[in-house]
């Protein structure tokens, strides 16, 4: 059995191996934009010789970059634009999808059938009315104007949906026994028995709320009122060779989620992979 | 019974009428006005034409369709989506399906690997797309000054599409293995062990037990990566200037319809360019759920 002991060994080394290199290729750009970002103009922009490690490790450009760009401000933007999203979508999905999953009433199909229909439509049909509405009742350039479209989701509806028909009956046999009425069986019962899947849904809606690139941009382009991505697009056409300040601006811009991210690492990844699983 | 001649509703059904009406409420109120009013007024304006000096819209029929089934630019960013597609969805399915195997195991270091191998999805393509576009700078970027090459990787028609994909690929990949992996965990251990008894070695299981158990996951994954390419957009407006000579070859269809309704103020050809995009989606669908009978493996 020595050989197959052997071969097993090799397998993993090499399993390892891949691995490795796979990882050192997903780091390169992250490991360049933070070398960068020390970096003077001169040493990020020199050829010959080509300077990988900075020779000094300069503030220079994250200083310069927030003299220029309120990062306090975009920070909160964003927050407050995640925080919406994920409140507003957690609240609906969970009680649409109980209605949806658990109850039995006339109009039910039918309008679970919107829920569906939005779900296979590529959103940027509904850009342009939701901006006009957003325009016409002058809301441009207020937090309220980027939580808009997420308002609600028939994405997150659907993703409750699943978790309560995967719930056993027989609890919410007992909590009628018991006296409680629908609404009380939903709040006390069934609503904290789908927690892993509002915790996945909020997780999902907070990832994209951040990477939402286009809505933002439309909506909010007062300076007070960008969101991290929004401004980061809007700097990039202003500094079109400053690229140690480009990269600060984006490190500033990525560092909290990734610290939040290798946080929860687990409950990330397994939130976006239930939600995404079921999409 | 009622005088209508219907049974009359006991408390618990009219119960669960006043309830689920009460729990949807919010979200059907909210995709009426998100979701289906905004579609059907879309479909709507790409009859319009958006006038000049506050005009208003005017009515042009289907003008707007046969100017843009003329129109060289869609045309060409159709075709330049479909180039996107056609590097992104294999490429990331397929590096991606490979390394959920390799990491679907008990081993060293797994969480780390998975952790660094999904960070691209928790950093904004703003970012992520400036600095890719600094790798790829053709006189100071790290790709030609390592490699010794001068290629245009963004700006040279032929190529700087393909480049973008490769920032695609990049920053989907972890994504996708995420969900493998939590389809591979739904493969029960006794296939493999009663495959190594019949001397099945580890590429040949991956291709008789893994591949087939794990289809529903990966038509699943496809249907998703296909249509969210199509409707690429931040890489594309991160990555591509206006002044870049590469743009005519590179943007995509949602590019032009930001280009036409939000910088050009053409609202109504915007429109008609969303409404393409949408009949599009629609027959991908329709493939795909064709293809899904012939080759998905359902337990």
């Amino acid at each position: 059995m020595d050989s197959m002991e052997r071969n097993r060994k090799i397998v993993t080394v090499v399993i390892h191996v891949v691995l490795i290199l796979v990882s050192i290729t997903m780091l390169i750009p992250f490991i360049w934009m933070i070398l960068t970002a020390f970096k003077s103009v001169t040493e990020a922009t020199s050829v010959d010789p080509f300077v990988i490690l900075p020779t000094v490790w300069r503030k220079d450009s994250f200083t310069a970059v927030m003299q220029n760009m309120n990062f306090l401000v975009l920070y909160k933007n964003t927050l407050l634009l995640i925080f919406f999203r994920v409140v507003c979508a957690v609240l609906t999905a969970t009680m649409a999808g109980y209605a949806f999953g658990r109850l039995h009433f006339k109009g039910r199909d039918a309008c679970f059938s919107l829920v569906l229909f939005q779900m296979m439509v590529p959103a940027q049909i509904f850009i342009i009315p939701q901006y006009l509405m957003i325009s016409k009742a002058g809301m441009l350039n207020t937090i309220f104007a980027l939580v808009f479209p997420g308002m609600v989701t028939a994405f997150g509806t659907f993703l409750l949906r699943q978790g309560y028909m995967g719930l056993p009956n027989d609890l919410e046999e007992a909590a009628r026994l018991d006296g409680c009425n629908i609404g009380q069986t939903f709040l006390h019962i069934m609503a904290p028995l789908t927690r892993s899947s509002m915790v996945a849904l909020g997780i999902f809606t907070a990832v994209f709320a951040f990477k939402d690139l286009m809505w933002p941009m439309i909506v909010n382009t007062d300076k007070d009122m960008l969101v991290l991505s929004s401004a980061l697009a809007k700097m990039q056409g202003q500094y079109v060779s400053k690229f140690p300040e480009l990269m600060a601006a984006s490190l500033i811009a990525c560092i909290p989620m990734i610290v939040i991210y290798v946080i929860f690492q687990k409950q990330f990844i397994e939130g976006i992979a239930t939600s995404g699983g079921k999409l | 019974m009622t005088k209508n001649g219907k049974p009359a509703m006991t408390g618990r059904e009219k119960s669960e009428l006043l309830w689920g009406w009460l729990f949807i409420l919010p979200t059907v109120i909210g995709l009426i006005i998100l979701n289906i009013i905004p579609i059907i007024q879309t479909i709507y304006q790409s009859f319009f034409k958006t006038g000049d000096f506050r005009k208003g819209n005017i009515f042009v029929g289907i003008e707007n369709y046969s100017k843009v089934f003329g129109d060289a630019e869609v045309w060409q960013s159709l075709i330049n989506t479909l180039k996107y597609a056609i590097v992104e969805v294999p490429f990331s399915i397929v590096i991606a399906l490979v390394l959920a195997v390799l990491l679907n195991r008990k081993m060293k270091g797994r969480s780390v690997y998975r952790t660094i191998i999904f960070l691209p999805m928790v950093a904004a393509p703003a970012a992520v797309a400036m600095v890719w576009r600094w790798l790829f700078n053709s006189d100071f970027g790290l790709i030609n000054n390592v490699f010794h090459v001068h290629v245009k990787w963004v700006s040279d028609p032929k190529i700087a599409v393909f480049a973008v994909a490769v920032i695609g690929v990049w920053s989907i990949l972890g994504y996708n293995m995420v969900l493998f992996l939590s389809g591979l965990q739904e493969i029960p251990g006794d296939y493999y062990e009663a495959a190594q008894i019949d001397g099945a070695t580890g590429i040949k299981s991956f291709f008789h037990i893994t591949i087939p158990l794990l289809s529903p996951t990966i038509f699943f994954v496809l249907v998703t990566r296909v249509i969210g390419a199509l409707q690429v957009f931040d890489l594309m407006y991160m990555v591509m200037d206006k002044s870049n000579p590469a743009l005519d070859k590179t943007q995509s269809l949602v590019y032009l319809f930001y280009k036409y309704a939000f910088i050009n103020k053409n609202m109504g050809y915007g429109a008609t360019i969303v409404v393409l995009l949408l009949v599009i989606t629609m027959i991908v669908t329709v493939f795909q759920m064709i293809g899904q009978k012939k080759w998905v493996f359902y337990n």
